[in-house]
């Protein structure tokens, strides 16, 4: 249960450098603009802070909703005692994605603007509106975490009581916006290379997004098994492992059939610049977890379930920044690496996710009381009986060992 | 009437006054050292290439459905009804869609300003407004840049290609290219010499994304109302299955007295 102190004291000193170099290259970005922070240009308008930052921030995030759908609206109890770790991923996602932006745009301080200078024709008024509404949402939806720890158990039970509405709202506005995502880039036809432009890029875009969800919550899981000394909840982890399957099987055959009918299957074998990075996004994200997980010896372990979710996020991962640069790189006729002053902010950010999940892990009531402590627990929270996560907690054991 | 400009490239003999005009038309600054220079940037909005003897002149071609207005999402862009696309700084939030839009690759970046804007020609829309022609049509010497009636340019440039066909390719850039364009080329020589692209598509580039977002609407009460009903199903049966538990407790306490 204990954490070994060397460990702690190695990742604190990382963080702390992380946070120095990132502050003296936020001054950069601010005070010597754009062109002396990044190898943007006019051919790269967007990069790795948009293709990491943005694209993979925002679906990595995907777990809350995944999981509030399937506990909230598809009544799956046993995912219960992982929802909220997935509901704070995602809120801090969100949060960092939107501090990013802060980085990327131009002028960041008219970010506010889509609020009254409105053109519903842009893919990226949508994406900013439901980008903003679903940052609120999940503010409510962690608010319950927050209540609880400071015992406001009347403004808890208010928020309890309108959840439902917010959980729907939630699952729409990520629907939208996930997808999103990838309408922004079918914009580009002439631009974007035939692996990545395809008509249902808002498809895959939202598959990948249920996939990274799942992946990342058997991610985090393993994560706080390991650094929170939380014992492994390992037939939950089993269960969604399942799921990634069927999910990453869907978007497979759904990208063979997509490359067969616009009749690019061929392109896969020839090489080229964007076929390596096809294959590689392809052999992670998909075939390499699903192979895995068809294992049913892998599948079992902790260790195998784990391994896997990590490729699938790298997969997906190389997927977004593919989209992003790889594919309209011989389009615009250059190559884009970023500049270490970009490397360090987006390293800024990641660092940033990690620590403040450590935070709020250690402080807030993220995740369900251990067993002994559930009596106590029900005690302290007013109308607890009737509130399904204790209820259901109880009842996750027992529902699940007869599977 | 939409207005438009139609360059003839084997008119042009490379003076650059173009360049020029434009430059002080739009305040930029201009020099032999930017002359040079065969790319636009934010700081040159056209500018003449040279290759071997043939020149071929790059500037906004002002879609008639434009790719960059469509994606900008506070409006910053606009396509007016005059013709020119024009560009308004204080809206614009700096998010650069419109860049990673264009399929011409116009607009450009003050990459090296702390508050930056785009840069693109507006095809001098204040002069069009005024019922004036274009800087660079104006200063044209030898009437290879025109500006006109973008119907009476189209009109006038098919008449050039049929009385001429031997000098002119049998091509008006910008007729349909992505939905058709303001600004018309003709050439003696394949425009991808010149680095435009003429594989792009005849659909104009907006309708891609619209017909996806123009779902949404409609998408909206359906999905919104099948989550609902999917919690409402499943956790009826919940409701129904805590009700049975308890008869059933009732009835074997019953039974047990």
């Amino acid at each position: 249960m204990t954490v070994p102190r060397m460990r702690f004291t190695f990742w604190k000193a990382v963080f702390l450098v992380i946070m120095v170099a990132g502050v003296y290259c936020t001054f950069i970005r601010f005070f010597r603009g754009l062109g002396a922070s990044t190898n943007l240009s006019d051919q790269f308008p967007w990069g790795l802070w948009i293709g990491f930052d943005v694209m993979c921030g925002v679906m990595l995030a995907a777990g809350g909703f995944t999981l509030t759908a399937a506990v909230e609206i598809f009544n799956i109890k046993r995912f219960h005692s992982i929802v909220r770790p997935t509901i704070l991923t995602a809120f801090l996602g969100y949060l960092l994605v939107c501090a990013a932006l802060m980085y990327d745009l131009g002028l960041p301080w008219n970010i506010w603007h889509p609020l009254i200078m409105r053109n519903p024709h842009s893919v990226m008024f949508e994406v900013a509106y439901c980008v903003m509404l679903y940052t609120t949402v999940l503010a409510l939806e962690f608010s319950p975490i927050v209540l609880e720890h400071f015992k406001l158990h009347r403004a808890l039970k208010i928020v309890r009581s309108v959840m439902v509405v917010f959980v729907i709202l939630g699952v729409l506005l990520s629907t939208l916006h996930q997808s999103s995502l990838g309408t922004l880039y079918l914009i580009m036809p002439n631009k974007l290379h035939p692996f990545w432009y395809s008509p249902l890029l808002p498809v895959f875009f939202f598959l990948s997004a249920i996939a990274v969800g799942l992946a990342m919550t058997i991610f985090e899981s393993s994560m706080s098994s390991k650094y929170f000394g939380r014992e492994l909840e390992l037939p939950i982890l089993r269960d969604l492992g399942r799921v990634l399957v069927v999910v990453l099987a869907l978007y497979g055959i759904l990208k063979f059939e997509d490359f067969y009918h616009r009749g690019i299957l061929g392109l896969v074998f020839k090489p080229s610049y964007e076929q390596r990075f096809f294959l590689l996004e392809i052999f992670l994200s998909v075939l390499i977890p699903l192979a895995m997980l068809l294992v049913p010896k892998i599948r079992e372990s902790a260790q195998g379930l784990y391994l896997a979710a990590v490729l699938c996020l790298l997969g997906f991962v190389t997927n977004r920044l593919n989209v992003a640069i790889t594919g309209v790189e011989n389009a615009v006729g250059g190559r884009y690496t970023p500049k270490w002053t970009e490397t360090v902010i987006t390293a800024m950010f990641v660092a940033l996710g990690f620590a403040i999940f450590g935070l709020a892990a250690k402080y807030l009531p993220i995740f369900p009381e251990e067993k002994a402590h559930l009596p106590a627990l029900r005690e302290s929270v007013e109308g607890a009986a009737s509130d399904p996560a204790l209820v259901v907690s109880e009842l996750a054991v027992p529902v699940h060992a007869g599977d | 009437m939409s207005k438009g400009i139609l360059y003839d490239a084997t008119k042009c003999i490379g003076c650059r006054q173009c360049e020029q005009a434009c430059a002080t038309e739009n305040g930029l600054p201009y020099d032999d050292k930017i002359a040079a220079q065969e790319l636009t940037s934010a700081h040159k909005l056209t500018t003449v290439v040279t290759k071997d003897d043939k020149f071929m002149r790059r500037l906004c071609m002002h879609c008639e459905d434009p790719a960059c207005a469509s994606v900008c999402p506070v409006g910053a862009l606009k396509k007016t009804a005059l013709g020119p696309v024009t560009y308004d700084k204080s809206k614009c939030m700096g998010c650069r869609y419109c860049m990673a839009a264009c399929p011409f690759g116009v607009p450009k970046y003050e990459w090296e300003k702390a508050i930056p804007g785009v840069r693109k020609c507006i095809m001098c829309s204040k002069r069009v407004a005024a019922g004036k022609q274009t800087a660079c049509a104006e200063i044209c010497p030898v009437g290879a840049t025109i500006f006109g009636d973008r119907e009476a340019l189209l009109e006038e440039a098919k008449k050039r290609i049929h009385d001429n066909p031997g000098t002119y390719l049998n091509h008006i850039f910008g007729e349909t290219e992505v939905g058709g364009t303001s600004v018309m080329l003709l050439s003696s020589v394949p425009f991808n010499n010149f680095g435009l692209k003429t594989d792009l598509t005849e659909r104009a580039l907006p309708l891609y994304t619209y017909q996806v977002l123009s779902r949404i609407p409609d998408f909206i009460p359906l999905f919104g109302t099948m989550l609902g009903g999917i919690y409402w199903i499943t956790h009826r049966r919940e409701d129904v299955a805590k009700a049975e538990a308890q008869e059933k407790a009732n009835h074997d306490k019953g039974g047990a007295e």
